[in-house]
This record gives C-alpha cells, structure tokens and sequence, in this order.
C-alpha cells in the first residue's frame, strides 16, 4: 500500500515531542543541540511563560530574535532576564527550583542510566567520547529530565559501561541511597518512539511509538526484554503550527533536516 | 602608578605560560575563548600543558593534537555542533593524555574552592556517578550538620587563565559582558591571568563602570591587545559565532594526518595573529559582525 511520505522529519518530530514535555510556567534547564530548539518551541506555543536556563550563564523568557545554534550565539544574550555566573544557574539547579532539564545521550540502560563518556567495545577497547558537560548535574538535580537521543541496540543496553549521568540507577530507592536530593528521568524521546518508568520499578517501558514504527523495531533494537505499557500510543505528529515554527528557528535544517 | 601590562600575545605566552603550566581557557563556555592565544601556545610548542574549562569547545581539542597537553581537567571536550573531538578521543584512547572528569557544576565549584582558599566544597551533584572512578578530587563526605550524603569536590588552582574580554586598560582594569560562565572562580583561583583584549582603552572607562569589572585589575599580569582575539567564538558587543570554522574543523580534524595540515594551515605557517586575520579575509570578517547594535543605558555611579 502507498503511504504518502510524512509532512515532517524525525528530527521535528522528537523535537516536537520534547517540546510537549515542557509544561507552562515551568523552569526548565535547557541543554544543547536539539533541546535548544525543544524550549523554543514550547515557548512559542504552549508554555509562553517557560523560564529557560542556559548553563553557560544565561536566562531568558522570550524566544531569542534569530535563529541560533548553539547557547552562546549572541541572539540568545538578547534581551535576557539574566546574564551571570554558571555557578548561579546551577545553584538554583541544586536548591531544587528547576522543573525540568533537557539531555542527550550516546548510551542508556533500562534504569536511564546515561554515558556519554566512555563505551567499551570489548577488553583491550574503548571509546572516549566528550564526556559530561551539565548532563551529570541536570540529570542529578533537577526535579525531573527528559533525554532525547538515538535508538539503536548499542546504545540501549542492559548496563551502562559508565553512568556520566545518574537516571534511577539500580532500581527503586537508589538515587535517595546515593544522595541525591530529588528527579530522576520522566521520558526517553528517541527516533523510535517515547518511553517513560514504571513508577515501582523504576524500568523504562515503552509508552509510545512513532508513526510508522512497529514494537518489533523497537525491540530489535533495545537491548534487554523492554517493558511495554498496556496503554501503548502513538506518537501524535507535529501540528503546522508548531512546523512553522520549527522552521523559523531551524530554517537551514541543520539540526532538523533528514 | 603601576607600571603597564600590555604585551605582545608572543611575550605574554612565553612569559605566563611556561612547559608544564595548568592553564584555565574557556571560561564563558561557547563565548570568548581565548583562541588567539591557544594558537600561540601551538605556535611555541608548549609541551606537558594541562588544561583546566568547562566544555573549550575545539579549543582544547585543537591543543591535543598539537601534542601541547598531557592532562584535561574538564567536564567536556569536543566540538559544539558537531560533536566529537577527534583529538581529544584518538590520545585518550592512545593513552597520552589523561583525563580529571567533571561536570561542569564541579569544575565551577572546584574552581570556587580555588578562589576561596579552601581544600574542598560540599555539593549534592554527581552522586552515584561513575565520575567519581575517573577523577580523584571527588569523594563523598557525610554532611557534619545534616547526616546528608554529599559530594566533596576537591580544590582547583591553576597556574595561569586566559581570559579574552571586551576591553581593558593596560593595568588590568578590564570589562566583560554578556554571559560569565565560570569566568570569576577562574580568575581568582589562579596565580596569574593574562587578558587578551578587543580594544585597549583608558582607565576611567573601566573604573566608571565597576559592575562590569570582572576580577580585579592588580592581580592581572598581561595584558594584551588582540582584536578579533576569539575568532571563531562569539564576543558580545562585537562579532558572531563564526559557524563555518567549526564546520570545516569537524572535517580537517578527522585523521591527525588531516589535522597535521589543519595545524600548518591555520597556525604554524602564519607569523601571528595578524596573519591569521589575512587569512580569514576581509569578506569574512564583515560578515561576522554585528547587524544590529543594542546599547544599554548608562547608570548613575554619583554621590
């Protein structure tokens, strides 16, 4: 059967997905690549009173004059709420007052788990990759983060080779034995579909799928027996709004584009 | 009145940044790096560096290669849009250099302790991480007061920042705007900072503003006027992020033997800074510059 070809990119649709996660009024730490345009986007459309976080020492509540790509494009310093030290922002991290944070990842486990900092590839291998940045620190002290990133087999594994970022660990009651004051990971939003954590076991389980994905895909390229939620859905597609908006802020695609 | 600082990016390396240095650049993260003077460091082939930033963006990676660095005490190396730093992966999988990780939180407090004259600070960040295996200045300590578990986060000191700003006078007296990243804690941590500057100006323009001063002018020992000085990164009140340089880096970084030619290129085979700029050219340089300019409104420091 023909299926006409989608109106959207993968990338516009996690993009749209992460922007969804962000509810109005919240503070919310922003991270880089796409996080970047995930916050622009609430901003735009459902959360016009997102408050944005940018570790490098940047707040703001309105959507920066032109399109950026990375924090530190100076359209971003436009008319801030705030421009400070690092240690502010991520003081307010640490006292508990943000909502939300954003992350990517190179490797996950079933507990959310995040490496980005070394995979092995066997005994005498290994890969280094460029490490941390503000991932640890979001991921250990806002009140929740959502990660976004590829779903492949050897990304999704059973045991992270390095937690760079804490998720929930070993299980239920971790974070609290290690120290950490609070969060965990609310949602995995990756190119397959969108997954989320058993409240009792603390186990990603699949809770959407992508149009067009089937379970099999996805569990072809997970790396353990996924969890999958009873009330399975499918991924709802950008509206031409929120297209529109995309593309005003991505309008050459580089992070956006197929 | 002190003498004068100003010096020439050639003197002011071989003067503050000798062998075996723990230097700190990158302090605003994305914004004013210090590149005009990590290419020098390339240019004299500085030997055993270690480099102490939050993130560096390819500055540090561009270093790595040039066989500069021997240690990274850095939450983050790679390159801002694209990802990898192929340096910084090929001599951590080789084994020639070695790698203090961080987030970018520790690195800011560990820099903190450094400028406040103490071993360690207390935090709730990291724990439970593996970055405790891989960096021996984290422990966990029991909270005297709480019974909390924290993270103890051991002192930084480095030898020297680098630190480009916007404008400075030739004491040291100098202004920095726009984001600050971890730019204070640096400064104040440190035995030495050498300033690079986009324009040189008189003292009164620094000292009627204090709010803009970042750290103070006497513990300034270079002070070196080098417009242009953050090329590819972006400097508020002056130029954009020149996206197409770490565009092009991402490809001619690829292999060493590619980034050899990179490094003949775009550092080794120029006199200097100035070089650096004809190379770039005039076309490109116009097209980094502001479109719009934005100016704040003055505020009253009377009596």
């Amino acid at each position: 059967m023909a299926t006409e070809p989608p109106a959207y990119t993968l990338a516009e649709l996690m993009v749209t997905a992460a922007a969804r996660e962000i509810s109005d009024g919240e503070v919310v730490f922003v991270g880089m690549r796409l996080p970047l345009l995930g916050f622009l986007l609430a901003k735009s459309t459902h959360a016009p009173q997102a408050v944005g976080i940018y570790e490098l020492g940047i707040m703001r509540n309105t959507v920066a004059p032109e399109p950026i790509l990375t924090m530190g494009d100076l359209p971003n310093f436009h008319r801030a709420l705030w421009l400070s030290d690092m240690a502010d922002m991520m003081g307010l991290l640490q006292k508990g007052e943000v909502d939300a944070s954003f992350i990517g990842g190179a490797q996950v486990d079933r507990y959310g788990n995040l490496n980005t900092t070394y995979v092995s590839h066997d005994q005498a291998t290994e890969t280094r990759m460029p490490g941390s940045g503000g991932a640890c620190d979001l991921a250990s002290l806002a009140k929740r983060h959502i990660i976004i990133m590829k779903h492949e087999k050897r990304r999704f594994v059973p045991r992270v080779d390095y937690i760079t970022s804490p998720g929930y660990g070993e299980g239920p009651g971790w974070r609290q034995r290690v120290g950490l004051p609070r969060g965990g990971p609310a949602a995995v939003i990756t190119t397959l579909g969108v997954l989320r954590f058993d409240i009792d076991s603390r186990e990603m389980m699949l809770t959407a799928l992508h149009p067009g994905i089937t379970l099999a895909t996805v569990l072809k390229n997970t790396g353990w027996p996924l969890r999958i939620d009873s009330q399975l859905t499918v991924t709802p597609v950008p509206t031409q709004a929120e297209l529109r908006k995309l593309r005003e802020f991505d309008p050459q695609g580089f992070w956006t584009a197929d | 009145m002190s003498d004068s600082k100003l010096m020439s990016l050639p003197e002011a390396i071989a003067e503050f940044v000798p062998h075996s240095s723990t230097v700190v650049m990158g302090t605003c993260l994305e914004s004013m790096i210090p590149f005009a003077a990590s290419h020098e460091m390339i240019r004299q082939k500085r030997k055993g560096l270690t480099l102490v930033g939050p993130i560096s963006d390819i500055c540090f990676d561009q270093l790595i290669g040039a066989g500069c660095v021997t240690k990274i005490r850095a939450a983050w190396v790679g390159n801002v849009i694209t990802g990898s730093g192929y340096n910084f992966r090929r001599a951590v999988e080789a084994g020639t250099v070695d790698v203090e990780d961080h987030s970018n939180f520790t690195l800011s407090t560990a820099l903190r302790a450094g400028a406040s004259g103490i071993p360690f600070l207390p935090m709730r960040t990291a724990l439970g991480s593996d970055l405790f295996k891989s960096n021996p200045g984290l422990k966990t300590i029991t909270c005297p007061f709480s019974g909390d578990t924290l993270a103890a986060v051991a002192a930084i000191t480095p030898d020297v920042s680098i630190i480009h700003v916007q404008r400075a006078d030739q004491f040291g007296n100098a202004h920095l705007w726009g984001n600050l990243g971890v730019t204070r804690e640096a400064c104040l941590a440190s035995d030495k900072i050498i300033l690079t500057a986009e324009t040189i100006v008189d003292t009164e323009l620094i000292t009627r503003d204090p709010n803009r001063v970042f750290t103070p002018g006497f513990r300034v020992n270079a002070v070196v006027h080098v417009p242009w000085g953050g090329h590819p990164s972006p400097v508020p009140g002056f130029y954009n992020r020149d996206h197409q340089a770490f565009l092009d880096y991402r490809d001619d970084s690829k292999t060493s033997e590619l980034f050899s030619q990179w490094c003949i290129n775009w550092v080794d085979d120029l006199a200097g800074h100035q070089a650096y700029l004809e190379r770039l050219g005039e076309h490109r340089l116009t097209q980094l510059q502001l479109k719009h300019h934005i100016l704040s409104e003055p505020v009253d420091y009377g009596y």
